[in-house]
């Protein structure tokens, strides 16, 4: 069982696809990732040998942030919005969407399920 | 896409003139601008701008982590202050 960044790699997964289940990690840079440590892509990870699982993760604690760090950076860059009191920090605050999407219908990824107000009629507020 | 380097931050020369002087005469008089466009740089720190935003001047107090933002951003164009029923379903 291979444990890299504090995560558990699943064991019948090819490495390119393991190492995506590193928060910080697409396909992509396990590929890089994979290419720097010479190992394939398509290799089980129960198929590594001890030292290529040591290998790839000194490439990662190295050269990448992920997993924890990655993610005080993300908050920590929010943060600096919302204190700053910029645009981009008020649409953080309000939990609605920062890039200039419409917010008249849809955007119920950042503003969670729907809240129907009462006393419209039922066909104009579908549930 | 990201503005080229080779121009450097865009600030409008009016308000590059009223910024010069603010900072040649090291006043701490606020400086009244429409341009909403124009980035903050540096050299405007600790500053307070009064930003229009269609209707009135947002006071602005620059600080160091304002720096590449523009002055838009700060003075916000739409007031929304929730819907009317939202008190109701409170109570």
């Amino acid at each position: 069982m291979a444990r890299i960044a504090g995560v558990d790699l699943p064991r019948n997964k090819q490495i390119g696809i393991s190492l995506t289940y590193i928060f910080g990690i697409g396909r992509s840079l396990a590929a890089d990732i994979c290419g720097k440590a010479e190992v394939s892509t398509s290799t089980k990870t129960d198929h590594l040998g001890e030292g290529e699982v040591i290998k790839i993760r000194e490439i990662i604690e190295r050269d990448y942030q992920v997993e924890g760090d990655l993610r005080r950076e993300v908050s920590q860059n929010i943060k600096l919005l919302m204190d700053i009191g910029c645009y981009r920090g008020l649409r953080h605050r309000r939990g609605l969407p920062v890039r200039g999407q419409r917010t008249h219908t849809n955007a119920r990824t950042r503003k969670g399920p729907r809240k129907t107000v009462a006393g419209k009629k039922k066909t104009l507020t579908k549930k | 896409m990201a503005r080229s380097l080779k121009k450097g931050p865009f600030v409008d020369t009016s308000l590059q003139k009223k910024v010069d002087v603010a900072v040649a005469t090291d006043s701490k008089q606020v400086i009244k601008t429409w341009s909403r466009r124009s980035m903050i740089t540096p050299e405007m720190i600790s500053l307070t701008f009064h930003v229009h935003n269609g209707k009135l001047f947002m006071p602005v107090y620059v600080t160091e982590n304002m720096v590449g933002h523009r002055l838009g951003e700060f003075a916000p164009t739409r007031k929304f202050t929730g819907h009317a029923t939202d008190r109701k379903v409170r109570r």
